[in-house]
């Protein structure tokens, strides 16, 4: 985000002229406060000035100089840009902020991540547990000053791999010879070990109504390892009989601690690492992340580069739908036969995708600047005749098959029902939310490349419920159809690259919030640089993450057969939940 | 039929039932064709697909192309005495550049000066922990380290290969990328031309 608007300046400081402070180090922007006047800024955001959408809440960690700073989005759902602002504490332990959570109560998850891995203590917060590790791990893994088992160095690239690199294996290095340390003085036998213990007590928290028998309620666990859960996903629900009274998300099973994996990188070499956040959606992964950096450097890139990055984009949109139709279908009972109809077509579009990037999943296609390579000779002859001619048949076809389905409408219709206020609250983002009527798309709120070239339309459906969420889904790839058809007739000859590929960028110090309308939502990269060729903080703001948040509130009252049918269509991947 | 109970799923079934006549009509089409042939194999991973798209591994293999990124490889050209001479001058871009660090490279020291000698003496990728990102070999200045096409690389053990598993020869390599190998050898040609064309003036 660059330097706030003037009138959006003008507002805020005639209204909170003593409580704020705009943020004047070099390459910042956005507001700073006092944490004892967050809620109170918070709470006329939202209603006097109408930021009902609150992004994403991420800690950032300033060792050097003794703070924590807190970093809050919100925007409108009306569009426009944002306000960014923060709250910085001195780093003491435990550093304590007061939580978001009775106003905007989609920071929970959030605020629980900054609980985990930095150690930030919300106040106010209803729940606050770790999420990622389990209750009884030694540290917070995103601090400064926590090392990982395998450490070498802090930042890449390590200096022993050249120029006298003899090769050495990782395992050798650690005295378990296995990717494991302990705290010390940790001695296992003096440990009652419970770490499941905070999770159902906080799972007993519930409104009982008891009429009629007095019955027992009983905790069940869905997964981790589950055919319908998408990956390693846990959910705990506890149920009266079959009605679910209560039900908490447990996610942690694939956290690989990306964001500090980041901050050891070089920003080229976190390219790669994107694709493997959401991994079926590479191709808008590497987008946010070159748009972030691309704000932070300066530069954007020439004509050509950005209608390829669209086009790859929106085939990105076409390939996660698809994958989730069949998820879904296949979640629902219909076993593989709509899953192999949709992962066909999809099949089309992974082998567009390795003539052009190399790969079908992990693109590493985009680049600072523009693009890796240009599209090889006869590639976009064959997009054309594959987009112009078999997909819009195609899509036709397997909507015949399914939309009007009496089992599908019987158990998505009505079910699983997200309200749009509670949608705007929760932060949902994406088709989750346009499914449940708010007409919010980033394309078109903030629009970002050249998405402003384009005609298509924002997909809403009105319910909001499982039915609703599958055949937004379908609008949403007959549009990326039509922006493909716009984009590979208007398509112009010329460079890739504005500046000369390099593998050391430079990168001036700031901040910046890069974020593209994924096809789960709304992926946003916040970093944090310090003038190193290493970034010195690297949040994903992952819009499957943020969207579980609302699972909770969709399922009460739900019978526990729906659940599978409201998380996939809520759409989340793994990769993307834990990072 | 307007508004019968159980008409969408009759729609449904019909699709059902289209595809599945399609696999059979399309089979026959092909005459004995369809499978273990060039032709067949293309039509079932094309854009035309009909039918049964399944390609039968590993009687049958959807050749890759071109860009196709793997686990990489040194290109050597053969000397007159069949020794391999590696394009690789160890400048380490590709040890710095590659994100999860798993190049090792041990530069050469010349016997006789004990200054650097811009030969690897040795060159190890760990391809257990490479993530086929082909940095490496786009930031290399000699293209000298180029990305693979062979994905059948299963073992049983440790992956970690040197130096002598790593070198290829350059013919390899125009097999693989022929695009990529001619523009490269272009602009190679295009380069020493220039440079001979500057001594030539004086």
């Amino acid at each position: 985000m660059a330097a706030p608007l003037s009138s959006q300046t003008q507002e805020l400081t005639s209204r909170f002229s003593n409580l704020i402070n705009a943020d004047t180090r070099p390459g910042y922007s956005g507001w700073l406060l006092d944490k004892t006047h967050l809620l109170e800024f918070a709470t006329a955001l939202r209603d006097e000035f109408g930021y009902d959408y609150l992004s994403s809440v991420t800690g950032v960690d300033y060792l050097p100089e003794g703070k924590m700073e807190i970093v809050y989005q919100a925007y409108r759902t009306t569009g426009g840009p944002g306000v960014m602002f923060k709250v910085q504490v001195p780093r003491t332990d435990p550093v304590e902020v007061p939580s978001l959570v009775p106003i905007y109560p989609g920071a929970e998850l959030q605020e629980r991540e900054a609980w985990d891995l930095l150690g930030i203590k919300f106040t106010g917060h209803p729940d606050l547990r770790r999420i990622f590790m389990w209750e009884g791990f030694a540290g917070f893994p995103l601090r400064k000053d926590w090392h990982e088992p395998y450490y070498e160095e802090d930042v890449k690239p390590f200096k022993n791999r050249w120029p006298t690199g003899k090769i050495v294996m990782s395992e050798s290095n650690n005295s378990y010879n296995d990717n494991i340390a302990y705290p010390k003085g940790f001695n296992p036998e003096s440990q009652s070990f419970n770490p499941e213990k905070a999770l159902y007590d906080a799972l007993r928290i519930y409104q009982k109504n008891e009429v009629g028998l007095d019955t027992d309620h009983i905790i069940v666990n869905l997964g981790p390892q589950h055919p319908s859960t998408h990956g390693v996903f846990r959910v705990a629900v506890m149920l009266d009989g079959e009605t679910i009274v209560n039900l908490k998300p447990v996610m942690g099973y694939l956290h690989r601690n990306h964001e500090k994996i980041g901050e050891r990188n070089t920003y080229i070499m976190n390219m790669p690492y994107t694709d493997r956040l959401d991994y079926l959606t590479s191709m808008s992964n590497n987008f946010g992340y070159a748009l972030a950096v691309e704000k932070l450097m300066g530069i954007k890139p020439p004509e050509r580069a950005d209608y390829i990055r669209v086009m790859m984009a929106e085939m990105t949109r076409i390939s996660n739908h698809l994958f989730l139709i069949g998820s879904l279908l296949n979640d629902l009972g219909a076993y593989f036969t709509p899953m192999l109809y949709a992962l066909e077509e999809r099949e089309l579009i992974l082998d567009i995708f390795e003539a052009v990037a190399g790969s079908r999943m992990m693109c590493n296609f985009f680049r600072f600047g523009g693009i890796a390579r240009d599209l090889p000779d006869g590639t976009l002859k064959k997009i054309k005749e594959i987009f112009f001619e078999r997909f819009p048949r195609k899509i036709d076809e397997i909507d015949r098959f399914l939309s009007e389905n009496e089992i599908i409408r019987s158990r998505g219709v009505g079910q699983g029902i997200l309200t749009p206020e509670n949608a705007v609250r929760y932060s949902a983002t994406g088709p989750l939310l346009r499914a449940s009527g708010i007409p919010y798309d980033v394309r078109r709120a903030e629009p970002y490349s050249i998405y402003d070239r384009f005609e298509f339309d924002v997909c809403t459906r009105k319910n909001g419920d499982i039915y609703d969420r599958l055949m937004v889904r379908f609008d949403e790839i007959r549009q990326s159809i039509r922006i493909i058809q716009q984009a590979a007739k208007q398509i112009p000859e010329g460079p890739i690259m504005t500046v000369k590929p390099m593998y050391q960028v430079r990168v001036p110090p700031g901040e910046a919030y890069g974020r593209v309308e994924g096809p789960k939502g709304e992926l946003g990269f916040y970093i944090v640089s310090d003038g190193k060729p290493n970034p010195w903080r690297y949040h994903v703001r992952a819009p499957s993450f943020i969207n579980l948040t609302a699972f909770g509130p969709m399922c009460i009252g739900q019978k526990i057969a729906d659940v599978v049918g409201v998380l996939g269509s809520i759409d989340i991947v793994l990769g993307e939940v834990d990072r | 039929m307007s508004d019968m109970y159980g008409k969408g799923i009759l729609k449904g079934l019909a699709v059902s039932l289209k595809r599945f006549a399609e696999t059979y009509l399309d089979d026959l089409s092909w005459i004995g064709k369809r499978y273990r042939t060039e032709a067949g194999i293309a039509h079932r991973s094309g854009k035309d697909a009909r039918g049964i798209f399944t390609v039968q591994y590993p009687e049958e293999k959807i050749p890759v192309p071109e860009e196709f990124r793997f686990v990489p490889f040194l290109v050597y050209n053969e000397g007159p005495n069949g020794e391999k001479n590696l394009l690789c001058t160890s400048c380490g871009i590709c040890a710095k550049v590659c994100p999860p660090q798993c190049i090792w490279i041990v530069r050469s020291t010349d016997p006789a000066t004990g200054r650097p000698f811009p030969d690897p003496a040795e060159f190890c990728i760990d391809a257990d922990i490479c993530m086929n990102c082909g940095l490496c070999a786009e930031y290399c200045p000699f293209d000298a380290i180029k990305m693979d096409h062979d994905y059948e690389l299963a073992s049983f053990g440790r992956d970690i290969y040197n130096k002598a598993r790593l070198s290829k020869p350059t013919q390899y390599y125009e097999n693989i990328r022929p695009e990529n190998a001619n523009r490269e050898n272009a602009a190679r040609a295009a380069k020493q031309a220039a440079r001979a064309g500057v001594i030539k003036v004086e």
